[in-house]
């Protein structure tokens, strides 16, 4: 496996990588290209090695008291870092967001999960909004452009309406001349994912995909595109139970890729 | 009205293998949906505006004892009655007294979401009292013996043909199938209604604390027919709907119209302040406001739920939510459907009855994104899950079934620390061997077998994240960085 470290250039910025649960057990490949992207714009990664989970699954069932042990672990093992960069934005809304509801009754720990809430950042909002890097094309002048490809993102409902995270990724991917973004029909409407509704409800979250699936077919698009490694699980996971040849890809993977 | 909300599942299944229903579910994004988006880009400063309503609701809320005492005041002195209902029983009771005394013998209705909560058309039939819906949709349902479909559009899950079949069969001649005609036809059957009725029975948008005046919101003008018509006007509403001053109904309204339908302002705004006055020429010699609290004293006592009460009522979050457009209205099992019925029914009937509502979401936050008034309804839903699975409402957790509690306790235990999950990949991949083809799963055992009804599902990595971290960094050591 290509592991190349970056092209010689200055430490722009140091981060601790949260890889999340989903992708460090199902999707190691999404973390690999994550941890490339950032390395060849400069950025110091370590990977702090006592995380495991957010603590998500449990919340949303509504098992708070069961969520509380693995969100604890998260923020003693990112207190000290000086940022930390997430391939997710889902797992980035429950820190950022839903940590202080979860501690609530517990003010030490709400606070201390404010604080690192602040510095927890997206993937594609640190690019843009940490390390100031917009035009990818121009950040890294020595890549290798690749074959033009067109590609239809799927904005994460988390990702915008959590987090109001939704021009970085497009304008990352926008800024690189091989990349085609394909609009689709109504791209803005969840993909039915929602966690362990996905398996109580199948019928409902499966209605919700089959949408997802017909309108991603009929964009055209060669690559469906997420910032969440759960919301391609579902999609991709329905594209390949009808036969749709389209890949899908996380955006670590397609800015990884391009910039290569 | 009946509470079906346990028969959510079956009843969601049932609309979603219905391709009728389907299609005319999806209408609703390219309809009222855009449309509302429409009026809101139209709209300068709309988020200013939201938060202005938002500012006025959660005021009202905060003080509403306050402002209903202003407003029962206000009504008095218009020369109205004031009735405050602590529950539907009693708010029936009042009316059907009031109907009786005065030897009504019909009524017409206008459209009134809290009397569907009452039941109040089936106890004034059972009285002897003809009550008649005048807003065509809620005529149509009427008719055809069901409940809302939607908070604004109750008959919207109704075809054209299922329209003029239910309309002919109230008529001797001929209907056509146009639109026109459907309408023209019913409103000739409601022309007789309004001539002869002795009450109107309307619902409530808004009620002015300052004036008493009862603001109503209609497109079909049967609602200023149902308040002028006959010789009594009995208003009813949740306690949840006065707002302070005149100059605030302003921003409601502007809130209210546009979320609703996407227009800038309905075609009729109505208000009533009290009966006829002496120098009016006609109008009801008879006003009464019937204030219905039924279950909404416990939302407000509960400062997690207690945002619930913001709502206008209009119906946008219904459109905006991916999960209504697919299972319905009728499905959430009582009067109020979508992401606000996830909330409200539960409220107002019983959560552990109700517990499929507010786990039938996937969090996606469209309905919080369209209210007018910025309701949180995610983090009430996520709240209400909590209250179950930590046995909050039902001491016994039997309100969340035991395969779940145990899935939590054996999820809870693999993230317990990197080694625990070491060794849930290990077990994980033991466990997937006889399920993987090709690097995927396309057949798992129950409980997580819907799962693969519709998708495939991953293999877990054979070697995760974690362990090829160490390698890239051992390669980093190596080159000298």
């Amino acid at each position: 496996m290509d592991m190349t470290p970056p092209a010689k250039q200055s430490v722009r910025s140091t981060a601790s990588l949260f890889v999340t649960c989903v992708v460090d057990q199902f999707y190691p490949e999404v973390g690999e290209s994550t941890v490339r992207l950032l390395r060849r714009l400069g950025v110091e990664l370590d990977f702090p090695e006592g995380q495991t989970c957010c603590g998500q699954p449990a919340f949303n069932s509504g098992f708070r008291s069961d969520a509380m042990p693995a969100a604890r672990r998260f923020l003693e093992t990112f207190k000290d870092s000086p940022q930390i960069v997430v391939p997710s934005g889902s797992c980035t809304a429950m820190i950022r967001v839903y940590y202080p509801e979860l501690f609530q009754d517990d003010i030490e720990t709400a606070q201390l999960a404010i604080e690192v809430g602040r510095k927890t950042f997206e993937l594609s909002e640190f690019i843009v909004d940490q390390l100031g890097v917009t035009d990818l094309a121009a950040a890294l002048p020595d890549r290798t452009q690749g074959q033009g490809q067109r590609v239809a993102y799927h904005p994460g409902c988390h990702l915008k309406r959590e987090l109001g995270v939704v021009s970085q990724p497009l304008d990352l991917m926008d800024s690189l001349p091989e990349i085609e973004l394909v609009p689709f029909e109504q791209s803005d409407v969840c993909c039915g994912f929602g966690g362990t509704f996905s398996v109580k409800y199948p019928e409902i979250s499966g209605a919700m995909l089959g949408d997802k699936v017909a309108a991603v077919r009929d964009s055209g698009a060669g690559t469906l595109a997420a910032c969440d490694a759960t919301c391609l699980m579902q999609i991709g996971g329905g594209l390949e139970r009808q036969s749709v040849p389209i890949r899908t890809a996380h955006l670590a993977q397609i800015l990884d890729e391009a910039t290569s | 009205m009946e509470i079906k909300t346990k028969q959510f599942k079956k009843a969601a299944a049932a609309t979603i293998a219905n391709p009728e229903l389907q299609s005319r579910l999806r209408n609703l994004y390219d309809g009222f949906y855009k449309a509302r988006d429409r009026a809101v880009d139209a709209t300068p400063n709309w988020d200013e505006l939201s938060d202005k309503g938002r500012a006025i609701k959660a005021h009202t809320i905060q003080h509403l004892g306050h402002y209903l005492e202003m407003a029962e005041a206000s009504v008095i002195k218009a020369g109205g009655k004031v009735y405050f209902a602590k529950d539907a029983e009693a708010a029936n009771k009042y009316v059907l007294d009031l109907a009786r005394s005065r030897g009504v013998r019909s009524a017409i209705k206008s459209k009134s979401m809290i009397s569907e909560e009452m039941g109040l058309n089936q106890r004034l039939e059972e009285a002897g009292i003809e009550a008649v819906e005048t807003d065509l949709g809620e005529y149509l349902i009427q008719l055809k013996g069901e409940t809302p479909y939607h908070i604004i559009a109750p008959a919207i899950h109704m075809s054209k043909a299922d329209a003029a079949s239910v309309l002919q069969a109230q008529s001797d001649v001929p209907i056509g199938d146009s639109i026109e005609e459907m309408a023209g036809a019913a409103r000739v059957q409601l022309r007789e209604k309004f001539v002869v009725a002795d009450m109107g029975i309307t619902g409530v948008n808004f009620l002015v604390a300052e004036t008493g005046t009862v603001v109503l919101v209609t497109n079909e003008g049967n609602g200023r027919m149902s308040t002028s018509m006959p010789p009594i006007h009995v208003a009813i509403m949740g306690m949840e709907k006065v707002v302070p001053s005149m100059e605030d109904l302003g921003t409601m309204l502007r809130l209210l119209v546009r979320s609703a339908t996407g227009q800038r302002l309905s075609s009729y705004v109505t208000t009533v302040t009290g009966p006829r006055r002496e120098s009016d020429v006609d109008g009801p010699s008879e006003f009464h406001l019937v204030i219905v609290d039924n279950g909404r004293s416990k939302m407000l006592a509960d400062p997690e739920m207690r945002e619930a009460l913001y709502c206008l009522r209009c119906g946008a979050c219904l459109n905006a939510c991916p999960v209504y457009r697919k299972v319905g209205g009728h499905a959430y099992g009582w009067v109020y459907s979508g992401p606000i019925g996830a909330v409200v029914s539960p409220m107002l009937t019983s959560l552990p009855e109700a517990k499929d509502l507010p786990h039938a979401s996937s969090l996606c936050g469209a309905c919080r994104e369209t209210c007018p008034v910025k309701i949180d309804i995610p983090r009430m839903l996520l709240h209400m899950r909590s209250e179950l699975a930590e046995g909050r409402v039902d001491p016994q957790a039997k309100s969340v079934p035991l395969m779940e509690r145990l899935s939590m306790k054996a999820w809870r235990m693999s993230v317990a620390s990197p080694m625990m999950l070491r060794i849930s990949n290990r077990v994980g991949r033991l466990l997937q061997i006889p399920l993987a083809r090709a690097g995927r799963i396309n057949k798992l055992p129950p409980p997580l077998s819907g799962w693969t009804r519709h998708r495939t599902f991953p293999v877990l990595a054979k070697r995760p994240f974690r362990d090829r971290w160490k390698e890239i960094n051992l390669g980093d050591q190596e080159r000298g960085e």
